[in-house]
């Protein structure tokens, strides 16, 4: 065998074969589908118990200030489970499952010694980096829309669908209220992308997969709970999960998009900063496991 | 083409020209503070099956993490087929098979979606052959009809089969093997040992870690020997065991004249054990020796030259027991 023959110029395409056999690896962990599972159930849960409450011909949350928003629209309009079932996911399944994902990314293969294996290979630290944060990228947008089919699904069955008023009180058709909730499922994702870099950073901190996920979802929760005191407003937007729920904002006519845009920014800095120390930490680190 | 030569490394230093692994004053310093490797320089010639010989904590992965690009040294420096480790294991690597501190795999996959991942893992690989590098590597570790299980269900044996061909996906110029044979059954140990041969007549450099002296002494053209971080020799097997003179063995019911007689004959250190006395031979024809013996009355039922096990050169070097330094 020639050197020549050995040291083949590799076709750019057959980067991306890591990354294909990354999402198909991922989607067969047990894990992964319990969690998509669990994203899924949450729509039924809140359309049955929407359907059971309101069995009487009463309405749920009447005040309007109660529950997860638009919770009281949905006997008029199954569409509006979306946008509830989001709604209720959001501060905190989604991002649970997010991190479970990004906190395994590499501390679970550290674990597992699978890491060396894919080093040698050479996978490439950044090559491994990138794929892992894609993936974990594909699984918000996945778990979303998990949460989005879903809730479609069960508002369909369960409630009539039809053109629907948007918190500005203006009529839009049915057709444009499903392009509202596929804005939003996107909104929702690219909401997710600030924790999943912040869980990836973790996962490059320790060689245990549980540690990870643990700490990450342990930050989710301090973040959430930090958000609520008033004593830290000052603090208070530089929370990733501060302005999440702005993506209600896209149900406005016309859509109010200043909140939004901050949201998006704040996760871009979170990518960036996290995405940064992630990958300085990871390049540099002595893969001893 | 623009000029290439500032993209390659510079000329190779001399005693390194012919060499797939060089390291120089190679140390590794742990966080912990653990000095595992200390001043390596290291020779593998290429072409050579390579034993890589010491007790356990004498720092052999550790000099495989190294030459991975697993981790960085602490001082000195590394080349594996000629180019800087680890800056370069973009391009070294692909060339490399390893199995490091045994097998790992993904338990809720099967064999072959094993190697499939690993193989996806190098840039390198070429997707339309890829099944079907698969399928060789996994016959030539005798996988095969295993290949569909999910490797949770493996054995230990089996793992570090799958292990082995993870390492044979492509054909390799250098093949790391970290203790390959642990966990075999004595079957699987003649496999393996007979695919290192097969593989070195191929004209691959196979470099192998082990505790084990008689293994490396079976395979290995050359074998260097580790204590505590440090280098203690290296060289051809051959010319290792040759430093040491071996001991001169009689087999003989007549062991107390034996003994008297080879004393006379001007042996050193004669050892009286039930049938026999061992002795180191002097410097003359030992059929003079022979003759004195029968001259004497002596019933020699056996008398040859023991020659000297790696683990003698070993407790030679070493001056110690095969053991773990504290
Ligand atoms: N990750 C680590 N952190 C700190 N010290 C370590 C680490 N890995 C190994 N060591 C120490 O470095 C020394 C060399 O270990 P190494 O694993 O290289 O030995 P080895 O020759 O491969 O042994 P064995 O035959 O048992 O596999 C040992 O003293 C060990 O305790
Ligand atoms: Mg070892």
């Amino acid at each position: 065998m020639s050197q020549a023959e050995l040291t083949r110029p590799a076709s750019v395409l057959w980067t991306f074969g890591l990354l294909r056999n990354e999402l198909r690896t991922t989607l067969r962990r047990w894990r992964t589908l319990a969690l998509l599972g669990v994203l899924a159930a949450v729509p039924v849960l809140v359309g049955v118990a929407v359907k059971i409450e309101t069995g009487d011909g009463g309405s749920v949350g009447g005040g309007g200030g109660e529950g997860p928003a638009f919770i009281s629209q949905i006997t008029n309009n199954g569409l509006f489970l979306v946008f509830t079932a989001l709604a209720a996911t959001l501060p905190f399944f989604l991002p649970m499952a997010i991190g479970v994902v990004a906190g395994d990314a590499i501390a679970g293969e550290a674990n597992a010694g699978t890491l060396r294996y894919l080093l040698v290979a050479p996978a490439g630290r950044t090559r491994l980096l990138l794929t892992k944060y894609a993936t974990t990228m594909a699984f918000c947008l996945l778990a979303t829309l998990v949460v989005a089919v879903s809730a479609l699904t069960v508002g369909a069955l369960l409630f009539p669908l039809g053109d629907l008023t948007t918190i500005s009180g203006t009529q839009i058709s049915f057709t444009e209220g499903l392009g509202r909730a596929l804005l939003i499922a996107l909104i929702v994702a690219a909401s997710l992308t600030g924790v999943a870099a912040l869980g990836l950073f973790v996962s490059t901190l320790t060689n245990s997969g549980i540690a990870a996920m643990a700490t990450t979802v342990g930050l989710l929760i301090t973040i959430q709970i930090l958000d609520q005191i008033p004593q830290l407003d000052a603090l208070q937007p530089y929370f990733f999960s501060h302005y999440w729920l702005s993506f209600a904002d896209l149900m406005r006519d016309p859509i109010y998009w200043d909140d939004l845009v901050k949201n998006l920014g704040l996760q871009a800095l979170y990518a960036g900063v996290f995405g940064s120390a992630a990958w300085a930490r990871f390049t540099a680190k002595d893969i001893t496991a | 083409m623009t000029d290439m030569s500032a993209a390659e490394p510079g000329p190779e230093q001399p005693d390194a020209g012919d060499s797939v692994i060089v390291t120089r004053a190679l140390t590794k310093r742990y966080r912990g503070g653990q000095l595992a490797v200390d001043g390596l320089d290291l020779t593998v010639p290429a072409g050579s099956v390579f034993g890589f010989l010491g007790p356990n904590g004498s720092g052999k992965t550790t000099t495989i993490r190294m030459l991975m690009g697993l981790i960085e040294p602490t001082s000195g420096t590394a080349r594996v087929l000629g180019r800087p480790m680890p800056r370069a294991t973009r391009t070294v690597l692909p060339q490399v098979g390893a199995l490091i501190e045994g097998p790992a795999l993904y338990g809720f996959l099967s064999g072959r979606d094993n190697l499939l991942r690993y193989d996806a893992g190098d840039p390198t690989a070429d997707p339309r052959t890829r099944r079907q590098r698969i399928a060789a590597a996994l016959d030539r570790v005798g996988l095969t009809a295993a290949a569909g299980k999910k490797a949770r269900a493996y054995s230990l044996g089996m793992k570090q089969r799958l292990g082995l061909a993870a390492a044979l996906l492509q054909p390799r110029r250098l093949l790391v093997l970290d203790e390959p044979t642990n966990g075999l059954d004595p079957q699987g140990m003649r496999e393996i040992r007979s695919l290192i041969r097969e593989l070195a007549s191929d004209g691959t450099t196979v470099f192998l870690s082990s505790h084990l002296l008689d293994e490396i002494e079976q395979v290995c053209t050359h074998a260097a020997v580790m204590a505590q971080g440090r280098l203690i020799t290296q060289g051809a097997v051959g010319d290792l065991a040759a430093g040491m003179r071996g001991r001169l063995v009689v087999t003989t019911p007549d062991t107390a004249d034996a003994a008297r007689v080879l004393k006379e004959q001007g042996a050193g250190d004669v050892v009286v054990t039930e049938d026999q006395v061992t002795a180191e031979p002097p410097d003359r024809d030992l059929a003079d020796l022979n003759a004195a013996l029968v001259t004497a009355g002596v019933r020699v039922r056996g008398f040859g030259v023991e020659r000297p096990s790696l683990e003698d050169a070993f407790v030679a070097l070493t001056g110690e027991g095969f053991d773990v330094a504290g």
